[in-house]
Parts: C-alpha cells; structure tokens; sequence
C-alpha cells in the first residue's frame, strides 16, 4: 500500500507544493491537510512546510500553532506519527514545543537565500535513516529568522541524546548556535530543519538531488511502523 | 441594488466623522465654488475640459476621479500619440491572446499553455520610502499578472541607483532590496534575475522597475470589463485606508522639487503581502469555480480606476454603493476613498447567483469581499455616499478620453557634442599589466561585480520550478513538468548608450535581452518594456522618448516580435536635470524542453571557447570608458538585428541539439567580463588567444556577440552550424586549470578573480 503523507497549508504556506511534489517523487501520496480542519484525514505523517504562515505577524510560527490542524497533530507526533517541518514548519514545530529551541533573526540581520551544505548528525530518526551519518548533502537555505537558539542545559541535552539531526557544514550562514540546522525529538519521529530538503530533489531545480532521501526515509519508518 | 441599502451604526458614525459631501446637486447649485484642482494636478485646461464634459462643475469626488485618471500615470497622455508606432509596426503573430491596453500582454506558448507578462515602474514612492515603495511596486505588478486571469509564478526586478559610493545610495538600495525581499518572499513567487546599475543621474531619482510573469491555460483568461446589467460589483481584498491618496498624480506625475520629498511619503502605499498571498489563492480558486465575469486590480488610481475602466471596458454602466467600501480610517470622505491606493484589492463582477459561492471562497481564504454596487444598462458611472450622488459620469471619459497632448519635440543642441566626444582619444591599456588591472577594475565594480549581495536577499527557488536565475543571462522557469515546456526572462537597458543615441541605445537594449533569451537555449517571443524618461514637458526628453520609442518599435517589427504591452515613467528628475533616458526592455522566450538548458558558467575543463559575431572597436558608452576615465561620449555600438537574428539562431539550435555546452551573452565590460564571469561562475580557468588588439577584444562592447562553450566531440557540427546560419565563429582556446591566461598579454588566478567580483558589494554596503 502506497504511503499517505499528509502537507498542510496553513494562510501563508508557500512550500506546500514543492513538499508535495518531493513526497510523490518519493514514491508516496501526498495528502492536502488544511490549516482550518481539525483532521489529519488517516495520514501516515505529515509535513509542515515552509513560507509565512500568518504572514509570520507577531512572531514566526506563533500564530499557526493555534491552528485546528495543530490540536491533532500534536497529540498524533506523541503517538509516534512521523512529523517533518521545514523552515516555517521548524518553527512552528518550536512554537508548539514539539522540539526544543527557538528561530532568531539572523546574525546578518538580512534574509539568506543561498546553496548550503549539512551534515547529517542523525541518521537513525524517521526523516533521516535514509543517510549515512556523517553524510553531506548540498541543500538551499532560505529564511530570515533560522539561527537556531537554545539554552546551554537543552543544548547539553541534544548533544548526549543525539537530538541534533544537522549541521551547518561549510560556515554558518545564519548565526545558529551550535552550526545547528535541524533537530529532531528524543522518539526520531519530529524532526525539523531550516534548509529545505524539498528543494534539493533534482539537479535541474535545486541544487542536488540530495534532500530525496528524507522523503523516502519516512517511507522505510511508516512500513515498519 | 439588489440588496436593500440598510445603514448600519458603524455606517452611521463613520458618516458623523465626514463632512457633508458635495453632492451633484450642489455641483449644479454653485457653478462657481473654486475647487482645488492644481493641487490635485490637473491643468486650467484640463478642469475646463472636465466641465464640458459634464456640463457643470464637478463634485469634489468627481474631480478626485479625473484628477487621477488623466493624470500622466494613468492617462499616458503624453506618450499615447506615439506608443500607437508599437500597434502600427507591429510584426504579423499568432501568438497573442491579449495585446496593449489589457493589464498584462498575454501569449500562446504552445501546449495549451499562455503567459502574461509585464514590468512597471515605481520610482518615485522607492526614493520616498524605499522599502515600502519598493516593495508595493513588486505587489502592483503581481496583481495586474493576477487580474488576467494567470497564476503569478515569478519576479524580476530592474534596479538602477546613484553612484555605490555616495551616501543616499546607502540609505535608498537597502531599503528598494529589503522591500522586494520581504514582499517578493512572502508572496512565495521566486525572483529569477534582472539588473542592478549605478550612476549618478539616478541620485535623485532611482529607477525601481518590477517585472512579473504569470501562467494560465487558454481558456482561463480573463478580462477587464463590467458586462451584464445587475451583475454586483465585489471588492475584495484589504480595508481601504488613507494611504497612497493620490500616488498616481501628485507622486508619480510630477517631478521632485529638491528638498522635503519626505511631505510625499502619506502618498507612499503600505504593503501586506501576506493579504496578497491570500489574494492571490483566493482569486484563482474564484476563476476555477466559473464565479468571475470580469477583473481588475485596484492599482493606481484605486477605486476610481476600477470602477471607471470595468465600465468603460464593458461599454455599461455601474451604481456603486461608496459608503459600503471598508475602511480602515472611518474619517475617509468619498473623494479620498476613490483616490487611496491602499494595496492588496481587486474588484470583481459577479452575476446575482454567484455572490453567495463567491463571498463563500472569500471567507475560506479570510479575504474581506464586499458587494459595493452593480451593473447598469445606462452608460453613466453613478456613485452614492450614505444615499446622496455624489458621482455621475460616462466612465469612458475619465477612462478613455483623457486629454491626448503632442508635446514639442526638440534635439538638443548638446547632442552633437556629447557625439563628437570619441572615445577613441582615451588611453587605452598599454600592456599586459595594464589589461588586467583594467578587468579586475571591471569584475571588482559595483557595476561588473557579483550581485550575490542583492538577490541572496531574495527567494528563487520557491513553486520549484526555477531552471536558471541570476547570475544566469536569463531567468528561465518549467512550466509543464512531463513535456519540459519553459519560458525564459530577460530585461536590459542602458542609460550610457541611450544617451548618446536613444534610437540605437532602446534597440541595443532589446538585442541585449532578445540574446540573453536566446543564450539559455530560448526562442524570443514577445515583449515588455518600461519607459523611464525625464520630463515630457522639457523638448529634449521627448525627443529622447520619441527616438526610443521609435527605435523599440522598428527593432520589434525587424526581429519578429511584438510589444504586448508596458508602462512610461515620465518626470524622473529632481529640479531641471533628468535622468539619462533609460528604457528597460523585457524579452520572453519559449524552452521546449528546459531540460536542455544552457547556463553560463564554464564548469567543463578541456572544451573549446568560441567568441559568436564580429568585434569592432566600440567603447562609447561602454563600462570600460565608464569605470576606467569616467568617460561617456562617441557612438554607442553599430546594431545590426539581422545578426542578433541569425545569432540567436544559432545559440538555440546549438543548445537544443547539446552541441553546446554553455552561453554567456557579451554586454557591458565586453569579451573580458564574460569570460571572467563564466569561468568564476564555473569553476574552471582558460587559457584564450586574442585574434587582434587586446584592449578591443577584451572591453569593446560590440553587440550580437557571445561567447559559448563547445562539447568536446561536437566542434565540427558547430561550425558548420554557425558557418549555415552566417554567424563569424572564432576559436579563442580551452578551458582548465584554475588561471585565466590571455597569451602573451596576463595571467591572473580564478581565486584573485573570485575574490574581486564577490566582494564588490560587500565592501559597500557590509
């Protein structure tokens, strides 16, 4: 049986059809899951993707945690429901304290749109088992608020639990404490990260076909879920 | 109406915070009152003619519509007489669907697809508030694109600053970049290239020119016009306020005068682009669900715009309700509410059956949409506030029959000596030291510099279907992912050339973005432009207007492709001294089959280098006279379509069949910035030989030249190719190494090279 993965679009979503397109190049179905409707519609994980929600009014991701979609998600990632947010999704995930830390403007005090490499610290979570840990991927950065913040107890705790998911590799593009650009929870189930997978599919619109691999490790999860 | 016209409370009181309106009734009962019509920009002549027209005075609001309707921005009165040569020599298509005069050209791409596409001009408001001018300039164009009934799918931007160095430069560029980045991001449309330029005419006066290019199937477009009597008027989108309240008139049509532009700044619009996203989502559901008769955005002009052009266009008339727009300011009287250019609102019509379905996608997508009037069969544009009339006119004379002026047109006496200036009295470098310090002045200016600075700030991958951008020659975007049908961007334009001679500076400056089309394996096919002059009521900048437009309209009929529509700027200048006339022109091409496309980096070592066309010693206007003895003077470079045709050709053929690797069009900084541009894009050093003088080879800027970059294994079918299509080839060496090597002149090293173009805008502006 094909895989659902669900990708909601909240008011400001932008990423939603790029997340979609990488799920069907996966191999799975991607389900469209509305901001507004308080069902995840039987899905097998779920991407909040990247852009503006709420016009990020107030503070990034603030708004969308409150969102109907969200009062299930968040019971469903405790369950073990594979959950993957990218850039806007990061935060928002960190606004709904599904993972630790918090999104800052970055250290240029500019908007970064810009090829970056990660490396994979994580290769055992739900989005990752796909890679090789240690492996470097070539992947897009794009965001004003990614430097990754957290306090140094909650970074002590990421580093003995492996709970960081990436790295920055070449520089740090954005102030992020650590070089982190991804974590992940202590289950591997919810995992977020600033640069944008979905974007490094294939060669011809990104800047590698790197970032695949986090769409068909989902895949690998849910079947043995 | 069709719903009864019920007062609320809220109404109520906002109608206590205004003063009675002037009603035609009192328009009729005192002839003689004096109104404030210079202030709102329109001349004796004009206010006159507004009389005749209605056969008395008009009504406060009455003159709020013509005031901005006739104005220069809106109006083209001064530019309409001659913009008609684009109609006139327009070259026989069956490409277009829509042509000048919709909001947008529209354009058959094949496959059942079209796009639309257009650039327009925001200066004035980015030199007053650059991040809110600038950023309101990229939401403008994305709903005119929207309005025809496309997805908008990308932008592109055409930059043009005072010198890097001076000061204003550094409060105006990162506040024009900031507002495009924090707009253009948030709406989710990748920005795929455009321009970036320094000089100091535009000091005063920078150039903000927007460009958005949108998709549609054929059968999706839409139209702007007011048909079928009781159809109800919608307006959706945000609450109107009393922002940009005469933006199109006293902003945009009028020069600056020198000091306290910052007293314009309440005619500067605030943009929300997160209500445009929304906007934007919501409209393209309404089209998919059949709820849409007719569209038009509320740009300049707002409200008095749309409603006098959807009925003029659908040649009916309309009852609107102006009391029942939403404000954000209840104190806005029925003049400033017609004259706000509050962003983010489009006004639909909608037949009776609709409204309900409709008003239900508004609510899904949290889009306040309100029904502020109707369709009528009487031919007058009537308008009520709180029930008095306090509008009543034919919408087409505000729309349509403005004022049309024939301003004298003079040559400036100056001319024939800034020609007879020839640069062929500069210094030219005199050895291989000096060759290369002159490229590395050229590669580590603002001008030839890396623009990473800039458009890092900006989103190109977002929607996914980005093939190439900047530094890309052109943008280039898949539009159907099975078949690879694309279409490719470019915009060019040089103020230094046009200068000289605005006939041959404009056609330079479509050859320039037909070739860069072409060199990411497109076939140009339609294009945009934006006309930035200085005053037309100076003789000499019409002349330069005149001649440029001219020269854009021969040169479209001689390369075969239409204009499809454009924007004139006009009054860019500060005091008496203009700008260097600047036409922005943008081409679009048709990939079929992006997959084939050709970037223009050199990234394979040991394959040929071959220069396309013929190189003259033509430095007028060029950047090397520029940068090296700030010297601007001569004739600009010979222009010769026949061979831009013909070069074209074979950049396409040459793409499409893989004999070619990469493309790199030559422009400003000539042989030797491309070449240094393609090999530190790439990766990959050269060794070349120039096959005549040095200096000329490397920095002349002749035009229909490029370089490319051949297969190994394909050298042969190449030159016969080129050989067939009568393009001169000339080999000039291989790629490897990390050193750029011109034999028996200089060696300079990839990572020195680097090193200058990366950090060119940095060291300016951190």
């Amino acid at each position: 049986m094909t895989a659902r993965i669900g990708v909601v679009t909240f008011p400001g979503s932008l990423d939603d059809r790029d997340a979609c397109r990488a799920v069907q190049r996966a191999g799975a179905q991607p389900v469209e899951l509305w901001h507004g409707d308080a069902s995840l519609h039987g899905v097998d994980g779920v991407i909040l993707p990247g852009g503006f929600s709420y016009g990020d009014y107030l503070r990034c991701g603030a708004i969308a945690r409150f969102a109907p979609v969200m009062g299930e998600i968040v019971p469903a990632a405790a369950r073990g429901l594979p959950v993957l947010g990218i850039c806007n999704g990061f935060q928002i995930l960190c606004e709904a304290h599904l993972l630790p830390g918090a999104l800052t403007r970055n250290a240029a005090r500019r908007f970064v749109n810009r090829e970056v490499r990660i490396r994979i610290e994580n290769a055992s979570s739900a989005w990752t088992s796909g890679y090789q840990p240690g492996q470097e991927l070539a992947v897009v950065l794009k965001s004003g608020e990614g430097a990754y913040m957290a306090d140094q107890a909650t970074l002590a705790e990421l580093e003995s639990r492996g709970g960081i998911l990436c790295r920055y590799a070449d520089g740090n593009p954005n102030g992020s404490v650590a070089g982190i650009a991804g974590v992940v929870s202590e289950a591997g189930n919810v995992a977020g990260l600033m640069p944008h997978p979905e974007h490094a599919i294939d060669a011809l619109t990104g800047p590698s076909a790197d970032g695949l691999a986090f769409f068909t490790s989902v895949l690998q999860a849910v079947a043995l879920a | 109406m069709t719903s009864p016209d019920v007062s609320t409370r809220a109404d109520a009181a906002a109608a206590s915070l205004t003063p009675p309106p002037d009603t035609v009734a009192d328009a009729q009962a005192t002839p003689g009152r004096p109104q404030p019509f210079a202030a709102l920009g329109l001349t004796a002549d004009e206010f006159e003619r507004v009389r005749a027209v209605l056969g008395r005075r008009p009504t406060d609001a009455e003159l709020a519509i013509y005031s901005v309707m006739w104005s220069e921005h809106c109006s083209y009165k001064s530019s309409r007489r001659h913009l008609r040569q684009f109609a006139d020599k327009a070259p026989a298509t069956d490409v277009l669907l829509a042509g000048m005069g919709q909001n947008a050209g529209v354009v058959d791409i094949g496959q059942g697809y079209a796009v639309t596409f257009k650039i327009e001009s925001h200066n004035h408001p980015s030199y007053v508030e650059p991040y809110q001018g600038a950023a309101t300039g990229v939401g403008g164009i994305v709903r005119d694109i929207l309005a025809m009934g496309a997805r908008p799918v990308a932008v592109m931007d055409a930059l043009r600053f005072g010198p890097a160095d001076a000061p204003d430069t550094h409060r105006v560029l990162p506040g024009v970049v900031g507002g495009i980045s924090f707009y253009g991001n948030c709406l989710g449309l990748p920005n795929i290239g455009g321009e970036l330029a320094f000089d100091p005419c535009y000091l005063g006066n920078p150039l903000v020119n927007a460009l958005c290019v949108g998709v549609l199937r054929h059968e999706d477009l839409k139209l702007a016009a007011a048909t079928g009597p009781g159809n109800q008027v919608i307006l959706l989108g945000s609450r109107t306020g009393p922002d940009g309240i005469g933006g199109a008139s006293v902003l945009a049509s009028a020069s600056f005068g020198g000091a306290g532009e910052g007293a314009k700044r309440p005619s500067v619009q605030v943009g929300d682009p997160f209500m445009e996203k929304l906007l934007v989502e919501c409209c393209l559901e309404l089209y998919a669900a059949g709820l849409v008769v007719g569209i038009q955005d509320l740009g300049a002009a707002g409200v008095a715009c749309a409603t006098t052009e959807l009925s003029a266009g659908g040649g009916t008339g309309m009852r609107v309700s102006l009391d029942r727009v939403p404000l954000r300011d209840a104190s806005l009287g029925p003049a400033e509410i017609l004259m706000s250019e509050s962003q983010e609102r489009m006004m639909a019509i909608v037949q009776p059956a609709d409204v309900a379905p409709f008003l239900a996608i508004c609510a899904k997508w949290d889009v306040p949409a309100t029904v502020i009037g109707e369709v009528t069969d009487t031919g007058r544009l009537e308008m009520t506030w709180h029930g008095a009339q306090v509008v009543d006119i034919p919408p087409g004379s505000a729309a349509d029959d403005g004022p049309v002026y024939d301003r004298p047109v003079r040559r400036p006496r100056s001319q024939d000596a800034l020609i007879g200036d020839d640069p062929a009295r500069l210094r030219r470098p005199a050895d291989g030291a000096e060759l290369r310090a002159d490229l590395l002045l050229l590669l580590g200016s603002a001008e030839g510099g890396d623009k990473s600075w800039v458009t890092e700030q900006y989103d190109c991958y977002v929607r996914g279907d980005t093939v190439l951008a900047t530094p890309h020659d052109a943008g280039l975007l898949r539009i159907d992912e099975l078949t690879g049908l694309g279409v490719a961007l470019a915009t060019d334009g040089n103020g230094r050339f046009c200068d000289l001679d605005p006939y041959t500076g404009t056609q330079l400056a479509l050859a320039e973005a037909y070739r860069n089309v072409a060199a990411s394996g497109a076939r140009p096919l339609a294009v945009t432009n934006c006309l930035n002059f200085g005053s037309p009521e100076d003789p000499a900048v019409m002349w330069q207007f005149t001649e440029a437009v001219r020269g854009l309209a021969d040169g479209c009929q001689q390369l075969g492709v239409p204009v499809t529509g454009g924007n004139v700027s006009f009054y860019n200048q500060t005091g008496s001294v203009a700008i260097r006339p600047t036409p922005v022109v943008g081409v679009l091409g048709v990939h079929d089959d992006v997959r084939r496309r050709l970037a223009s980096g050199f990234s394979v070592p040991d394959a040929t280098i071959v220069l396309l066309g013929e190189t003259r010693p033509e430095f007028g206007g060029s950047l090397w006279a520029w940068l090296r003895h700030h010297h601007i003077g001569g004739r600009p470079p010979a222009v010769d379509l026949m061979t831009e045709q013909s070069l074209a050709e074979v950049l396409v053929t040459a793409g499409a069949r893989q004999l070619i690797l990469a493309a790199h069009d030559l422009s400003d900084g000539g042989l030797g910035l491309a070449v240094a541009e393609a090999c530190v894009a790439g990766g990959c050093g050269c060794v070349i030989t120039l096959p005549g003088d040095a200096a000329t080879f490397l920095f002349s800027e002749s035009a229909a030249r490029a370089v490319v970059l051949v297969s190994p294994a394909a050298e042969e079918s190449f030159s016969r190719l080129c050989a067939a299509s009568g393009v001169r080839a000339t080999e000039l060496g291989r790629t490897g190494g990390d050193v750029i090597e011109v034999t028996g002149q200089f060696a300079v090293s990839l990572a020195e090279l680097a090193e200058a173009h990366r950090r060119a805008l940095p060291a300016l502006f951190g």
